[in-house]
């Protein structure tokens, strides 16, 4: 990328009346008066303010933005707790099928057989690899299903005639457990980490009662370390009537060698786009599919695909304690399909293969990079590790400034400021998907900016120098909103 | 010999890696789980395919369904079959797009800001609202966030939804209220339309939200202007979802007086897909901006001046206000607001307009057809591309017996109005061929 000379046109810049890309299908029913057909008031008064352009006017407008955008696909990507893998091209082949991409959710289910089929598998699948009994693909993301897992859990308490009303959280828990829980109707009580990053059990004594709903936690943690006093944290929540919900966001660490379920865990979610490789898309689509322990079953939304005792597969919604609908429709389809494509293909041998390479990546780079960076737990990570970058502050350098200064090395930072336990934080997930060498030439790129810290700050509190623009006014887009393109034509 | 695609490591780099770090085993990288929670065994799944018998597998398990375009369907109820031009899938088969993650780093993320910006601002001006989010998850969810807001603005606890809303809506709207305890109260409908007279009695100075669907579950144009009135004489907010295909033809939500606007977006440029991913519209007016849920992409400069886009407004979100977040939200469904915004800019104001009057134009010419076939409309009101006939005795085998003639004849009522046990809603788009139709009503005359 180079800097832009003059600013990249908008597309209704790019607009002249009269233009027109779309074909559509001949009339070929009777003509209509459509001011006899539509009620006097409810015609359209003024056209929506769409663009007018040629189709390959469009297709260029839209490639020019593509090349202005860094992807898994343009180069590394290590966004700690984001899992950026590489997305398999034979999944976006076979979601484009016309046997999955063209099925209307309200067709006659003896017409959906095979989608059907494939999401039971799916279920099944995720239920073993996560050691939970149920499991409801719904959920259309990672928050969706903390959502989903709480209000179940709700219900329950409800249903044993409990009135429990808090949910614990660790200080280095993603900030969606907070608001998940929040939206659920439960009030949330932090607890802080102990000096190894994992769980304060005194704390966590103190703060369990007969209020606490639920503990969520993320194992891995957002620090990349296992946690290993989990068992005795099970017993502590369980003991005072709650239950134990888990953050799948980091299960890439732990595929097949262990497992939720069998840590204690009563309700989980995983971020198919995550852990099972499918897009980000940008931002989305994603895909949160939770499972529970068989005591929450009864709970799940409505509808669970079932196999009938003729062995054929139904939409199952006519269960009296769900909590109800989440999601339009079924879940993410699209998502699904592609999860269970990546999952038929690694098998339980690649799988676990998956979790080995992802932690040797994480360790290798954490002790590549120690020599010249603070390791926040300089100790035998998963996934994902995190560094602080405080001593350079003295020298007027911040994790910001690296991370823009990464940018002209052509790599995606790290999650920065995050988790919220640790000074100037920098949070590395480099995946399995990436090779040594890349590695090697990222820890090369880290090391040397470390140095420039020292010798030359300025060019890294500069950075970045190579992108198409250079850093952008946050505080001035948020004190004077610009929302839309009519808002920049007014202003 | 097994390989694997996604996983480059020979088994010398492995072995120079773990030495890099100090260790002689793969298995001592797990040392940290403790015995007692390590799982002992392999995992139980079938054992890994090559792409090859993937594909056939897939491929077989989508031969076991029968897609709409291998049957006449007449199915719509929230998600519609509209043609998407290819321009679409090319540029959302970009992988810089679509192997992106949130924009978090502005400066190598200008596609996908600009795109979302231009996003919102197509969706703001077919909605006729000021101001759009970056999208959310679909029309279901986008109804229960728009309820939600409107409690928090208007610090009242209790929202209206006429019957007439898809009950899916419907149902995710009460698990969110469920969840922040708000009342939901159903308006009764009358004729297929909400009972104004009944939504009447329904308002008062608790009442939140007035939500309303634009046209609505069964295909009837409501009376948007009246029931803004009424909701807004007693401070209520108006919630509108809208079918965004229909805004070509129809009045905007924010002319009639929407205060919050609402969409399903699948219509436009999106697949069926069985149901998912879609993307929920959400726009509002000015004054409820910092109440948005979700990512919002907005217009600034960079040091030298070059404009440039961020996402903005996140004093808002999770990751900021954790609890205390307008929403739990911390993504969109960006591919898909992708989607829509091409397929917006391919249609421009001329296609959609076309592609409305179509829908329209067959609607009512297949209505015509059935009703001479013997099946009248049952409800009276205007209507734009559905409509809702009773197929009388035996309603469930006719559906049955057209089914297996590869005709999908639209959405049984019967599961979600008691009171409609043997009708069926049918949605016509540009996709019908009259050829279709007249067949289809050929068929329904040799039923009667």
């Amino acid at each position: 990328m180079s800097r832009q000379t003059i600013d990249y046109p908008l597309i209704f810049e790019r607009s002249t009346k009269g233009r027109a890309a779309y074909s559509l299908p001949d009339r070929d029913v009777p003509d209509v008066a459509v001011d006899q057909l539509i009620p006097a008031g409810y015609m359209r008064q003024t056209a929506p303010a769409l663009p007018e352009v040629s189709e390959v006017d469009l297709i260029r407008h839209y490639t020019g933005l593509s090349t202005r955008n860094h992807g898994v696909d343009t180069g590394f990507y290590p966004l700690g707790s984001c899992t950026m893998k590489y997305n398999p091209k034979r999944h976006e082949q076979a979601a484009r099928l016309p046997g999955f991409a063209l099925l209307h959710p309200y067709q006659p289910e003896e017409t959906v057989q095979g989608a059907l089929e494939m999401m039971h598998r799916l279920q099944n699948h995720l239920a073993e690899i996560t050691g939970m009994d149920a499991v409801s693909l719904q959920p259309a993301a990672g928050a969706a299903g903390e959502w989903t897992g709480l209000m179940m859990i709700r219900a329950y308490h409800e249903q044993r005639g409990e009135r429990r009303t808090k949910v614990i959280v660790p200080d280095s828990a993603h900030g969606t457990n907070p608001a998940s829980a929040a939206i659920a109707g439960f009030t949330t009580i932090t607890v802080p980490s102990d000096a190894t990053g994992g769980v304060d059990l005194a704390a966590l004594r103190d703060a369990v009662g007969p209020d606490t709903a639920a503990l969520m936690l993320t194992n891995p943690s957002t620090l990349g370390l296992f946690e290993g006093q989990i068992v005795e944290i099970a017993r502590i929540v369980h003991d005072a009537g709650g239950l134990l919900y888990y953050d799948g966001a980091n299960a890439n660490a732990i595929l097949g060698y262990a497992r939720p379920g069998d840590m204690g865990f009563d309700v989980v979610h995983l971020n198919l786009h995550k852990t099972f490789t499918t897009p980000h898309g940008g931002g989305g689509p994603g895909a949160g599919p939770v499972g529970v322990k068989a005591a929450l079953e009864p709970f799940l939304p409505v509808p669970v695909v079932t196999q009938t005792e003729q062995g054929t597969y139904t939409l199952q919604s006519d269960r009296p304690y769900s909590i109800g609908k989440v999601k339009g429709f079924y879940g993410n389809f699209g998502i699904l399909l592609r999860a269970y494509a990546y999952i038929r293909t690694m098998g339980p041998d690649g799988l676990k293969r998956v979790a080995q390479d992802a932690v040797l990546n994480a360790n290798y780079l954490r002790v590549r990079l120690a020599d010249k960076y603070m390791v926040a737990y300089d100790v035998l990570c998963k996934h994902e590790f995190v560094l602080s970058a405080k001593p350079f502050k003295v020298h007027g350098v911040r994790t910001l400034d690296i991370a823009k200064r990464l940018l002209d090395f052509g790599y995606h930072p790290p999650t920065i400021y995050f988790p919220l336990n640790v000074e100037e934080a920098m949070m590395i997930e480099p995946t399995e998907t990436e090779s040594k060498e890349t590695l090697d030439a990222f820890a090369d790129a880290l090391l040397s900016i470390a140095d420039e810290a020292l010798s030359d700050p300025d060019l890294v509190k500069r950075a970045p120098h190579t992108t198409v623009i250079d850093r952008l006014d946050e505080t001035l887009a948020a004190r004077s909103p610009v929302l839309t393109y009519q808002a920049s034509v007014n202003k | 010999m097994k390989t694997w695609s996604y996983l480059p490591h020979t088994e010398e780099d492995r072995a120079e890696m773990l030495q890099t770090v100090g260790l002689s085993s793969i298995d001592e990288l797990f040392s940290d789980i403790p015995v007692a929670v390590r799982l002992g065994r392999a995992l139980d799944l079938p054992q890994g395919v090559s792409e090859w018998s993937l594909m056939r597998e897939l491929q077989a398990l989508a031969n076991r369904n029968t897609h709409v375009e291998e049957a006449i369907s007449f199915l719509g109820a929230g998600a519609y079959h509209h043609h998407i031009p290819s321009v679409v899938d090319a540029i959302i088969g970009r992988s810089e797009f679509y192997t992106a993650y949130t924009p978090y780093q502005p400066e190598i993320s200008q596609g996908v800001l600009q795109a979302i910006f231009e996003y919102q601002s197509l969706v703001a001006s077919l909605l006729g609202m000021d101001v759009a989010n970056a999208s959310l998850y679909d029309g279901a969810t986008a109804l229960g966030e728009a309820a939600m807001m409107a409690c928090s603005h208007t610090r009242r606890n209790r929202v209206l939804v006429a019957r007439t809303v898809h009950p899916e809506h419907r149902q995710v709207l009460g698990t969110y209220a469920r969840g922040q305890s708000v009342d939901v109260v159903q308006i009764a409908m009358e004729d297929g339309m909400v009972d104004l007279e009944a939504l009447e009695t329904m308002l008062g100075s608790d009442v939140a939200a007035v939500m309303v669907q634009y046209p609505n579950f069964f295909g009837g144009i409501e009376d948007i202007r009246r029931i803004a009135d009424m909701a807004h004489a007693h401070g209520a907010l108006l919630v509108v979802s809208a079918y965004p295909i229909a805004l070509g033809l129809l009045e905007s939500p924010g002319a009639l007086g929407a205060d919050i606007a609402v969409a399903e977006g699948q219509s436009l440029g999106n697949a069926l897909n069985f149901g998912g991913p879609y993307l929920g519209v959400m726009a509002v007016r000015s004054d409820l901006t910092r109440k948005l849920p979700g990512r919002i992409a907005g217009q600034t400069k960079d040091r030298e001046g070059r404009r440039g886009f961020v996402l903005t407004l996140q004093a808002r979100e999770q990751h900021i206000r954790r609890e205390k977040a307008s929403s739990n939200i911390c993504s969109n469904q960006a591919l898909n607001a992708l989607a829509a915004s091409v397929y917006l800019a391919n249609m421009g104001p001329q296609g959609l307009h076309e592609v409305a009057y179509q829908c329209l134009a067959k609607a009512h010419y297949a209505q015509e057809r059935f009703a001479a076939a013997g099946y009248k409309r049952v409800f009276q009101s205007s209507y734009f591309n559905e409509f809702v006939l009773d197929l009388g005795d035996n309603a469930h085998e006719k559906y049955t017996e057209l089914s297996r003639d590869g005709i999908f004849f639209g959405y049984p009522l019967g599961k979600a109005y008691e009171e409609l046990s043997s009708h069926v809603l049918l949605a016509v788009t540009e996709t019908t061929s009259k050829e279709q139709i007249d067949y289809v009503a050929a068929r329904l005359e040799a039923l009667a």
